[in-house]
């Protein structure tokens, strides 16, 4: 066992460390507040090497490694979720390329995701199939060299602002799940359109958007796998990305802890600080103790998916499950800590709360993780 | 980072799990039962070398660090919590006080005989007015000439009546708090040693608890570990460590819970709600684990650890008491009944949250090092 992070991870985090503190802090109320697309913190992002953590080297990347991926969304979350997930993202919407892609598509699709030239999204949910992905309707028909692409999608994250999308759709409806295959569409040569961006409780300067596809053609070079393989790429996506939201979640709840830390040490209340009363201290080394049960369980997924383990989808739903109930119960204590001005917005950690929320629903809600831990359990 | 256990530590595992299921498990319910000392299981395991696990190979120990001996005591803990707390105390609290504390003389003497098994180790620290305070505590030690004449009563002593030695921690100076303590090795069969009060309690019944009351106990001065007004810093530094074992512990009796609650799971309907029951508690017991072997790994590498301990010994013991409980609801009838191992369990897990440090303590700890190094 090992639970140190190597030298290289420890300057890509100490490299992150500061760009969030110097540059994406000071912008998070505001990012929240107008619930704009921080295209300054994406590009800050691109120029510092933070979206080359998803891929390898050899497709123009520094990492690939999920334990760094999962180290530089923690890193960011602490201070803006939004932001986090301009990083989680560009990894989420480039995995079914690297898990699925051929070599030539990896060599072609990746160079401009890892430089920040594009940008990435997934593109799985629709209005009827959330939980029950595999009933999704979104048709693509092969006509000669390309597929043409029908539907509509639901819930898609960076959906209206990416550059490169991957898109789950049925391409032999009688087969069921089987019948899905997975496409990669770039803008420039098959353009969708974005009809809706949703207002959310939280992450609001993420745009989430809804996606319509109306005769988009995508060439047959576009597809990943064979046809009918696009469920199992979606669920391998899944247990690699299940580790990045748990590290999000990880980190939002870290970011209202160390506030509200201070904040007990610094408020006064009855002729002396906060932090004095028991009360408190014990709110506080529960939230301690949860926030490391989580982390370790975070980052043991991820050393799990780099090491492709076998027990990899338990553990990353685990994992997922763990820090994301966590980051909800850490982060409503600290605006309770904070009292009345943790429920105003001059303070981060109602902001900090609302975006620990979506934790529990996204890349699988959390009753689906405990379908699927169940079914690994039960087995 | 690597969060596996490395191959040695799993074949370790391996060799306590056979002991453990092989001769400590079929024991456990009559252990419980009749109130008795598991001596099969405890005579098996010093065959096992499992009696001097941290005890270096040159005191005749096995020489393993602080992860092999979690592991060691949750394997144990899984097939029987009563023999787990024995082998625990003796390995962790009444041994590493000698291993860390000793002169070279002292280690030659006694760690040998520890890590055979030929004596048990007990810890004793606890008055009936000094639990959680341990700092305030009464017994007094008195230098007279050669030899320190030590007088008091202590409680809640695991191992008690077992016990070849006990670590005594006692006050020889005028300071009324912590820089007052001196620890001492006080051999049982010294005259005035007794055994005073044994008590019953609701869990780990086959594991001695009681009084230990010395009345004039001589001890010579070679007994005397550390410097004196150094038994406070003994005692800490061997709770801290102690509290990793105790983690073990609860991590063994919570993964003892999961698995019997799973094997009555599926020979039912399935329901989602037991389903998802059962994947909490299984989840809780992972994030619990690896918080358990990071402490022990910052201890094996000679790191801080205190702040890791008390919050794996926090986590995991209340992991334990929950996940006990939550396995009886979803035994059922079959778990409520007296004997079955669902029952034994939440009565053996509620001790895991009061001693080493209740729970209240640790979270204490932790708060004050919070404050302190955010």
């Amino acid at each position: 066992m090992d639970f140190e992070l190597s030298e290289e991870q420890v300057a890509i985090r100490d490299t992150i460390r500061e760009l969030v503190q110097d540059k994406v802090a000071p912008r998070a109320a505001e990012i929240d507040e107008k619930a704009e697309y921080p295209k300054d913190i994406e590009e800050l992002f691109a120029h510092n090497g933070i979206l080359g953590i998803p891929f390898p080297e050899e497709y123009g990347g520094i990492s690939g490694s999920s334990v760094t991926i999962c180290m530089g969304i923690e890193e960011i979350a602490k201070a803006c979720a939004t932001s986090s997930l301009i990083l989680a993202v560009q990894a989420l919407g480039s995995y079914p390329i690297l898990v699925a892609g051929s070599e030539e598509q990896k060599k072609r699709l990746c160079p401009p995701l890892a430089s920040g030239e594009k940008v990435a999204a997934y593109a799985l949910s629709e209005t009827g199939s959330g939980s029950d992905a595999a009933a999704l309707k979104t048709r693509a028909k092969r006509h000669g060299d390309e597929y043409v692409l029908n539907g509509t999608k639901q819930f898609i994250t960076h959906g209206s602002i990416a550059d490169t999308l991957v898109v789950f759709a049925q391409t032999d409806p009688e087969a069921d799940h089987r019948g899905i295959s997975a496409f990669v569409l770039e803008r420039e040569k098959s353009p969708w359109q974005a009809t809706k961006l949703e207002h959310k409780l939280g992450i609001r300067g993420s745009p989430t958007a809804q996606i319509v596809f109306e005769d988009v053609k995508v060439p047959l070079a576009n597809r990943l796998g064979e046809e009918g393989a696009g469920f199992k790429i979606a669920l391998a996506v899944l247990d690699r990305s299940r580790p990045g939201i748990g590290a999000q979640a990880l980190g939002i709840a870290e970011g209202a802890f160390d506030y509200a830390l201070n904040y007990a040490k610094e408020r006064n209340q009855f002729g002396q600080a906060i932090a004095n009363f028991q009360g408190i201290q014990f709110m506080l080394a529960d939230m301690a103790t949860q926030i490391e049960a989580s982390r370790n369980l975070v980052f043991r997924a991820a050393t799990k998916v780099d090491a492709k383990s076998p027990d990899l989808t338990k553990i990353a739903a685990m994992a997922k499950l763990f820090a994301s109930d966590m980051a909800m119960r850490v982060t409503t204590d600290c605006v309770q800590i904070l009292g009345g001005y943790g429920y105003i917005s001059d303070y981060p950690v109602e902001r900090m709360m609302r975006d620990a929320k979506i934790t529990q629903i996204y890349e699988g809600t959390n009753q689906i993780q405990r379908v699927v831990i169940a079914r690994s359990l039960l087995r | 980072m690597d969060l596996e256990l490395a191959p040695q530590h799993e074949a370790f595992r391996a060799s306590v799990r056979e002991i453990a299921q092989g001769v400590v498990e079929p024991l456990a319910a009559d252990v419980d039962r009749r109130h008795r000392f598991p001596e099969e299981a405890v005579v098996a395991a010093a065959e096992a070398g499992l009696m001097g696990v941290l005890i270096p190979r040159d005191y005749g120990g096995a020489g393993l660090d602080a992860l092999a001996f979690t592991l060691c005591i949750e394997e144990l803990a899984q097939a029987c919590a009563s023999t787990a707390v024995i082998i625990d105390v003796h390995t962790s609290v009444g041994s590493e006080p000698i291993l860390l504390f000793g002169g070279e003389e002292q280690k030659r003497k006694w760690l040998p005989r520890l890590a055979s098994g030929e004596l048990l180790g007990a810890f004793a620290l606890t008055e009936p007015a000094a639990g959680s305070d341990a700092a305030s505590l009464k017994a007094s030690a008195r230098r007279v000439g050669g030899d320190y004449v030590l007088n008091g009563t202590k409680v809640f002593i695991t191992n008690i009546g077992r016990a070849g030695l006990y670590i005594v921690f006692a006050r020889t100076g005028p300071d009324e708090r912590a820089a007052g303590i001196s620890a001492f090795i006080v051999p049982a069969d010294s005259p005035g040693l007794r055994v005073g009060q044994l008590f019953r309690k609701m869990g780990l019944k086959g594991s001695p608890t009681g009084e230990l009351v010395l009345e004039d106990v001589k001890v010579p001065v070679a007994n005397l570990l550390a410097a004196e007004g150094h038994g406070f810093t003994v005692a800490m530094r061997a709770l801290d460590a102690g509290r990793i074992g105790i983690s073990g512990q609860a991590l063994g009796i919570a993964q003892a819970a999961v698995d019997q609650a799973r094997a009555v799971l599926a020979e039912k309907p399935r329901q989602q709600g037991d389903d998802f029951a059962l994947v909490d508690m299984a989840t809780r017991v992972e994030s619990a684990r690896l918080l358990a072997y990071h402490a022990a790994w910052l201890c094996s590498a000679g790191r801080p650890f205190t702040r890791p301990a008390s919050m794996a010994k926090l986590h995991c013991t209340d992991t334990a008491m929950d996940v006990a409980i939550d396995a009886l609801q979803l035994a059922g009838e079959e778990g409520i009944i007296a004997g079955s191992p669902f029952e034994r369990h939440l009565r053996d897990a509620k001790a895991l949250q009061i001693y080493e440090g209740s729970n209240q303590v640790q979270r204490h700890v932790i708060a004050r090092d919070l404050l302190k190094y955010g």
